[in-house]
């Protein structure tokens, strides 16, 4: 690995930082609480290999990409497509509709395609939190998922 | 002493409790950079529109549509759809992966110390000059605002920079947050009121109202009366390159937002990624009918007050204040005043933080020091500093450039920066395994520096001035422009991610490509994502 993670001296009086309370703790000895871990000190969450070739998980991924990708392709589309028929077709933005004209109506309507999109990808995002609450499940980890129980558990 | 300033200073009363409020409750990293991770879903939306909905936005844009009609309006919806990139790609993986700043989640699997170093780099760039272009707007609105009060641009310059200083350093990201709320509900509030003036104007009729706007009268520079169609499009794009620079805008204004770093690391203060998606959801609910709204501040100043009087009063940026005193009066007036204050100053305030916790966090701690704290609270104790630091810095800036200095340019510059260099990496880092360290660090250079480049070298610049305009208003460089557009997104988003895919090619990083499946995991899942303390 050629990340650097600097292992305490034994005796190493250097006080721990952001512990629970406000009082910080003297000494490297305790554990941090879950949510000050590092990335390092949080590599053994999981094995994270294992994970990533596990079934429900490589769903969740296709499930994902099957919404994302054509929903952000569409509304790019759609933005650019503002700017440019307004800047290179002006006569037709032009067009006379409904007491306006078709270039303000284009204009908003982008307001509630972004609120379109936006719905559709809550309703879709909450089928892939249950999805993903179930690869973790099937780690044996808690589904609050955070290291901390499984190192109370390897501590205790 | 008049309704503006009074009401002002119950907006710095209530802040300050704010703070004094924050600063009580607990300390240590997690609290002051993010809040403690315990701000709800809805508290954060408000807050990223807050965060988001700058002086620039409710002046700036409600002026451009009074002065130029429709070109104006482009400016809203980019504002609003840029959400969606924020959603679909950024906020829940960052969220997941990482722990205070975007940095977090290109340091999990590439060579921390350049990665954060560059990060570092073009967050300070975006936040500072951002903030810049505030101040001086700050200074200049005050000036104009409150010219019975005597209160000189200096002072209000001083006094914003001190606010914000205040807000920052004492009650970090939780003090931070609340303003930005209590500054989004003032700004809505007065929106909507505001908007319903207007229409209640044309009796509530939006027949009258577009007729109205189909119909504009002003005084041209040859002092001929002109009615014009403010909903033509095109009267502040115009050609040979007004087409391309308006592609140029909106491209930066989509991809720019999801590379903000002031917006980005309020997904941090809550507590899991569903959280995260809830925020901005309630943030796009907000911000995207403030920008609709816009239509109604801006036509109604073009209709019912006109481009003569405005520009008589202080011009472009004053706009909606004088639409307010036409419609509400002087205490209307003071109230929208109030609001402006109160926008600029949440927005300061979270450029400020950001700026920061990125120095504290990415440079001091993790490239410095190599990933450790050194004392309990060092990484906090630095963040203030900085923050102290770069307040005076922008104070300083902004007192010598001056009431007059031409800094519009230098929104544009932040949003590019964060288009062409934030965003490639993020999203490499995020989706493909074989990206590596060279690939962050090329990319986040050359979208950094096409970004600058081509804004030096555009007419925000480079332009010959008519003698009559003098002093800090003149263009920095007298000479035709070598590229001819204002916004530089569409040459340097592509530059950015050029270089960012280039760099990558250049060579292979096998760690960064075995912790690919990590990142992915935890992107994704959640898993291992810090929760919220608990106190």
């Amino acid at each position: 690995m050629p990340r650097r993670h600097p292992e305490p001296e034994p005796g190493d009086l250097t006080p721990e930082v952001g512990a629970e309370t406000d009082v910080s703790p003297l000494g490297r000895g305790g554990r941090k609480p879950a949510h000050e871990q590092t990335a390092d000190e949080d590599r053994d969450v999981a094995d994270w290999d294992r994970l990533a070739s596990a079934p429900e998980f490589k769903r969740l991924l296709a499930d994902k990409r099957r919404f994302i990708v054509p929903a952000t392709v569409f509304f790019v589309a759609y933005f650019v497509a503002l700017p440019v028929l307004v800047g290179y077709a002006p006569r037709l933005m032009e067009t006379n509709l409904l007491g306006v004209n078709l270039a303000y109506l284009f204009a908003l309507s982008q307001f509630f395609m972004a609120w379109i999109v936006a719905a559709l990808y809550v309703r879709a995002a909450s089928k892939w939190d249950v999805m993903a609450a179930r690869v973790i499940e099937g780690t044996g980890e808690a589904s609050n998922a955070s290291g901390a129980a499984r190192r109370e558990g390897r501590d205790g | 002493m008049n309704t503006s300033l009074l009401m002002f200073l119950a907006f710095v009363a209530v802040t300050l409790a704010i703070t004094y409020w924050a600063a009580r409750r607990s300390t240590g990293s997690s609290a002051y950079f993010a809040a403690g991770r315990s701000i709800k879903g809805w508290q954060n939306g408000v807050a990223v529109a807050g965060d988001y909905m700058s002086a620039a936005s409710f002046l700036g844009i409600a002026g451009i549509i009074a002065f130029q009609g429709y070109d104006g309006f482009m400016y809203s919806v980019g504002f609003l759809v840029a959400y969606l990139t924020v959603l679909l790609v950024v906020a829940e993986p960052l969220r997941n992966a990482g722990k205070y700043t975007m940095a977090d989640v290109l340091a999990y699997r590439l060579k921390p110390r350049p990665v954060r170093a560059m990060a570092s780099l073009s967050t300070l760039t975006v936040s500072t000059f951002y903030m810049i272009a505030q101040m001086v707007g700050a200074g200049a609105l005050v000036s104009l605002l409150l010219k019975d009060t005597g209160v000189t641009y200096q002072s209000a310059v001083v006094g914003v920079g001190v606010l914000m200083i205040v807000y920052v350093v004492f009650g970090g990201m939780l003090a931070t947050t609340w303003v930005q709320i209590v500054k989004a509900i003032l700004l809505m509030g007065g929106t909507i009121l505001l908007s319903i003036f207007v229409l209640a104007h044309f009796d509530f009729s939006f027949a009258a109202f577009f007729d109205a706007v189909r119909h504009v009268t002003y005084t041209g520079p040859d002092g001929a009366r002109i009615t014009q169609d403010f909903l033509q499009p095109g009267l502040r794009y115009k050609p040979p390159y007004g087409a391309l620079d308006l592609l140029s805008l909106g491209i930066a204004l989509v991809f720019g937002t999801a590379g903000l770093p002031h917006i980005l690391i309020r997904f941090y203060t809550v507590p899991d990624a569903k959280t995260a998606r809830a925020s901005v959801v309630w943030a796009m609910a907000i911000i995207g009918v403030f920008y609709i709204l816009t239509t109604f501040l801006g036509f109604g100043a073009a209709t019912i007050v006109g481009r003569d009087a405005i520009a008589k009063n202080g011009g472009t940026n004053m706009s909606a204040p004088i639409l307010a005193q036409h419609l509400g009066g002087d205490i209307f007036f003071g109230f929208v005043a109030a609001i402006a204050f109160a926008t600029i100053l949440a927005v300061v305030a979270g450029l400020t933080i950001s700026a920061s916790t990125s120095f504290a966090h990415d440079f001091w701690t993790n490239v410095i020091h190599r990933g450790t704290e050194r004392a309990p609270g060092e990484e906090v104790k630095v963040a203030r500093v900085t923050a102290f630091v770069v307040g005076a810095l922008a104070i300083f800036l902004a007192i010598v450039l001056g009431p007059t200095a031409n800094v519009a340019f230098l929104v544009a510059l932040a949003f590019a920066v964060a288009a062409s260099a934030n965003l490639p990496v993020i999203v490499f880092s995020i989706f493909w395994r074989r990206f590596n360290t060279r690939g962050a660090v090329a990319g986040l250079g050359t979208g950094l520096l096409a970004s600058i480049v081509l804004i030096l070298i555009s007419p925000s610049i480079m332009t010959v001035d008519p003698p009559t305009v003098t002093g800090a208003a003149r263009h920095l460089i007298q000479a035709d422009p070598i590229f001819p557009l204002e916004n530089p997104g569409i040459l340097s988003i592509p530059l950015g991610f050029l270089g960012a895919f280039l760099g990558t090619l250049t060579g292979r990083e096998p760690s960064a490509e075995e912790r690919f499946n990590e990142l992915l995991v935890r992107a994704n899942t959640g898993l291992g994502a810090e929760k919220a303390t608990t106190h």
